[in-house]
């Protein structure tokens, strides 16, 4: 069952697309990674799912109900944590992750409490006095205080230290464990790999590429080392080699995964020593986005 | 060692002058053309020594003698009147100038870690700090002199070279001591919000000691820095010796601040920071409680503001007819009217200034609503379950209510002070319905603000070019001779003067009927719009 839908979604400001034709899908129990480069459009659309900004074309449904005229109803059931978090600066951070809860409705204060250790965050402290990752441990606190069945997260560790990660990491899965549903706006890619089941690369207000991550994968670039006993030739005549570099005896080099099992054929007649082999990881999947991008919009130019 | 520790503190003074190169003159430009524009309109309204004789008659009160210092009311001269009735108020504004200034330069800068990269450069310890005593005392110094000589330079008879010369220096002797209190501070609290907090408390204090020392016990008003101000008998006896003790003071507290600064850890204080609430108190929890704690600060310094200008006002009533007998221009403004005493018919022209002052926190707590908009701390209210009109109605019921409070506290103010300086008193009645009368105007004006924020939220500054309209058309109408449609313009050219034009309900009923159709207008804008960030 889908818990949050986006149809076609476009979103102008004035003569400026920020949004062209969005489509997001999440389902429940699912934790979607929703990855882009600044300015892609990824707050926007956020934004609008949370009925602050209103979509010029298209649909936002949370939980079957329309993002903005729902909004309040909505709300009720999620929590989200901007990326920028800015706070009043006369209020303690206790202050206000009780206020952000007691705006969502319910409260579970034990968990509050265990929330605020884990983070080592100290609540009597005014927010001015907070730094930026301070002040996102205060969102996150108030967020994962509350029983909400879908969390959105907007780079929601962009300020964190490494071991603040590593909490925040075991709260979404804590989260997913209980059925609950995440949509993780990141651009800590190892971060996103990690969690996400399903992921969607948007640029420039447009989806590229959506999938579970090994569908993703299927769609690019597998690094190999190999070690031959004849020294390994004809590499460059083959289709769909790239980026080859020689390593003393050994021979790196990416291989696009539908001409696999071509590449293996050719390179098993040298006599294979040694072959080691990587899957690619979401950050080759995502430059090469932009290498592809870049070189049709050379092209297009031309 | 000694010299390491004032490194560079010349480089540093050049870079806050370029940093203020705007800030400071704009400054000077006020302070000076406040200064020297009073005189000028004092010898227009008090042409004849008659005249003045009248006004000084009504200066002769304790609450007066409160407010604005002593006098020389037995010689009142266009020079005695203006240093009595200006110089302490625009010594008040000067130490303000003095308070902002410096904390600007000193713990703002060290809050928001600024201070931190300048003091990584080879940069001494206490450069940062007599930078800004250096700029602060060159502002202070030319202060002193464009006003002595602009003053000097009026030509008005009772203002000779020594007195214009004294008044400049007093407000710049002024302006430095409230600059040593300020780094003293600067160095004490934790945050630049502390620094102004405790040196606009200082400010008061010496304000309200210099009060009631000057009504009852002179040896007291000699504690206050502001009593020095006033001591110093501009264009009267000329005393210089109360400008050394500032200067003095000011020294003593500058020194101190560099030996604090010299002995302290960067971004640290000696007060010691409280910790604060652990939890939210249950009133907190909502969006109309959390609209109310941020504004509550400002809220009640307006409403104090508010009292004391109605007490004011009040306080002058008592010889307001000795006033006006002789006064030709004030004669012109108030059109004799049958069967009302000239007190009665002041009282409206008082009102109109007053109802549009009260008018300004009302406006200004509605208009926050878009100013937490624009720093995006509204997305934490609207991304959780608020809807908007709970959000903008919020709002709204505090602006209401602000006004209501606002209103009717000049309105007590200015009948308390009012009943206890006449002879037969006031009716209560009579004062409060004249000042609520109004009340429908304001409502205006923040249906106004509503609609702004829903449809138009860029362009909600506009409001104050409207109120200010409204001041310049309703105050100075009668003397300039405009024609009506121009009052007109504005809903509080409409409203009935009470109490001496007959109760009106027509106007006042179109009039909450237009602030309803602006309200609801703003509310369903705001509904449809997108929230910015």
């Amino acid at each position: 069952m889908s818990v949050l839908a986006v149809n076609n979604l476009t979103k102008r400001f004035g003569k400026f697309t920020a949004l062209d034709g969005v489509n997001i899908e999440v389902n429940e129990g699912e934790i979607y990674g929703f990855i882009g480069p600044n300015g892609a459009g990824k707050s926007t659309t956020i934004r609008v799912l949370l009925g602050i900004l209103k979509a010029t074309q298209g649909n936002a449904k949370i939980f079957g109900q329309d993002a903005w005229s729902d909004a309040v109803e909505i709300h009720k059931h999620i929590a989200y944590v901007p990326g920028d978090v800015n706070l009043w600066p006369n209020l303690t951070g206790g202050e206000v992750i009780d206020l952000f809860v007691k705006l969502r409705g319910n409260n579970n204060k034990s968990r509050r409490e265990e929330l605020i250790q884990k983070y080592n965050l100290d609540p009597t402290k005014k927010c001015r006095t907070y730094s930026k990752g301070n002040r996102q441990k205060v969102a996150l606190v108030a967020a994962f205080a509350s029983d909400a069945d879908l969390y959105i997260l907007d780079e929601p560790t962009s300020g964190l230290d490494p071991l603040m990660e590593q909490i925040f990491q075991e709260c979404v899965l804590d989260v997913k464990s209980k059925g609950k549903s995440v949509l993780l706006s990141s651009h800590v890619l190892s971060e996103v790999e990690k969690l996400c089941d399903r992921v969607g690369i948007i640029r420039q207000g447009k989806m590229i590429e959506s999938g579970t991550l090994s569908e993703l994968r299927h769609l690019t670039r597998v690094h190999m080392l190999v070690e031959t006993k004849q020294t390994l030739t004809g590499l460059y005549e083959l289709e769909g080699v790239h980026a080859i570099e020689e390593k003393d005896q050994a021979v790196s080099f990416q291989v696009d995964a539908e001409e696999l099992d071509n590449v293996i054929k050719h390179v098993s007649a040298f006599g294979i020593l040694k072959l080691e082999s990587t899957p690619p990881t979401l950050e080759d999947l995502f430059m090469r986005h932009y290498e592809q991008k870049d070189e049709s919009e050379v092209g297009g130019a031309s | 060692m000694a010299q390491s520790l004032f490194k560079k503190t010349g480089s540093l003074f050049r870079f806050m002058l370029r940093r203020d190169r705007l800030r400071i003159p704009l400054w000077l430009i006020g302070i000076t053309f406040f200064t020297l524009i009073v005189p000028i309109a004092f010898v227009d309204l008090y042409a004849s020594q008659h005249e003045r004789d009248g006004l000084a008659e009504t200066m002769a009160n304790p609450a007066v003698t409160a407010m604005v210092g002593p006098g020389d009311l037995e010689n009142y001269t266009i020079g005695a009147m203006t240093s009595h009735q200006m110089l302490l108020f625009t010594a008040v504004v000067v130490g303000l100038m003095s308070i902002w200034l410096v904390a600007r330069h000193t713990r703002a800068d060290e809050e928001d870690g600024r201070i931190e990269m300048i003091r990584s450069l080879p940069i001494g310890r206490v450069s940062n700090l007599n930078a800004t005593l250096l700029v602060l005392c060159v502002t202070h110094v030319i202060l002193a002199l464009i006003t002595g000589f602009g003053l000097y330079a009026l030509g008005i008879e009772s203002m000779g070279l020594e007195g214009s010369l004294l008044y400049g220096a007093s407000l710049g002797g002024i302006g430095i001591f409230f600059a040593g209190v300020t780094v003293v501070f600067a160095q004490l609290s934790e945050s630049s919000r502390g620094t102004i907090g405790f040196s606009i408390a200082v400010l008061l204090i010496a304000y309200l000691v210099r009060a009631v020392g000057d009504v009852g016990n002179e040896t007291l008003s000699w504690i206050s820095p502001f009593g020095w101000v006033t001591q110093t008998e501009v264009y009267a006896n000329n005393h210089w010796e109360p400008l050394a003790l500032m200067v003095g003071v000011a020294i003593v507290l500058g020194v101190l601040a560099n030996y604090l600064n010299a002995i302290r850890d960067l971004e640290a204080g000696f007060f010691p920071a409280r910790p604060g609430r652990k939890k939210a108190s249950a009133f907190l929890q909502s969006p109309i409680g959390l609209a109310v704690k941020l504004q509550c600060t400002g809220m009640i310094a307006w409403a104090i503001g508010m009292l004391v200008m109605g007490v004011a006002y009040g306080s002058v009533l008592g010889d307001l007819e000795a006033f006006f007998e002789g006064n030709e221009m004030m004669e012109q403004m108030l059109v004799a009217e049958e069967g009302y005493t000239l007190t009665e018919q002041f009282i409206p022209s008082l009102m109109v200034v007053m109802a549009l002052l009260a008018t300004v926190p009302p406006v200004m707590a509605m208009l926050k609503l878009y100013g937490e908009e624009k720093k995006n701390r509204i997305d934490h209210l609207l991304g959780r379950a608020v809807s908007r009109t709970r959000l903008m109605g919020s709002y709204l019921i505090i602006s209401v209510v602000n006004g209501f409070v606002m209103l009717s506290l000049t309105a007590i103010g200015l009948w308390s002070a009012g009943a206890t300086v006449m002879e037969e008193g006031l009716d209560f009645g009579t004062i409060y319905g004249a000042a609520l009368v109004y009340y429908p105007a304001m409502l205006v004006m923040i249906g106004l603000a509503v609609l702004f924020i829903g449809v138009l939220p860029k362009l909600g500054s506009v409001i104050w070019l409207y109120v200010f309209y409204t001041f310049i058309v309703l105050y100075l109408g009668g003397l300039l001779d405009f024609p009506d449609w121009v009052g007109h313009l504005s809903p509080y050219g409409y409203i009935p003067e009470l109490p001496v034009d007959e109760m009106e309900w027509v106007p006042i009923s179109i009039l909450v009927i237009i602030a309803v159709i602006l309200m609801i207008a703003g509310f369903i804008g705001y509904h449809k719009r997108d929230i910015e960030g």
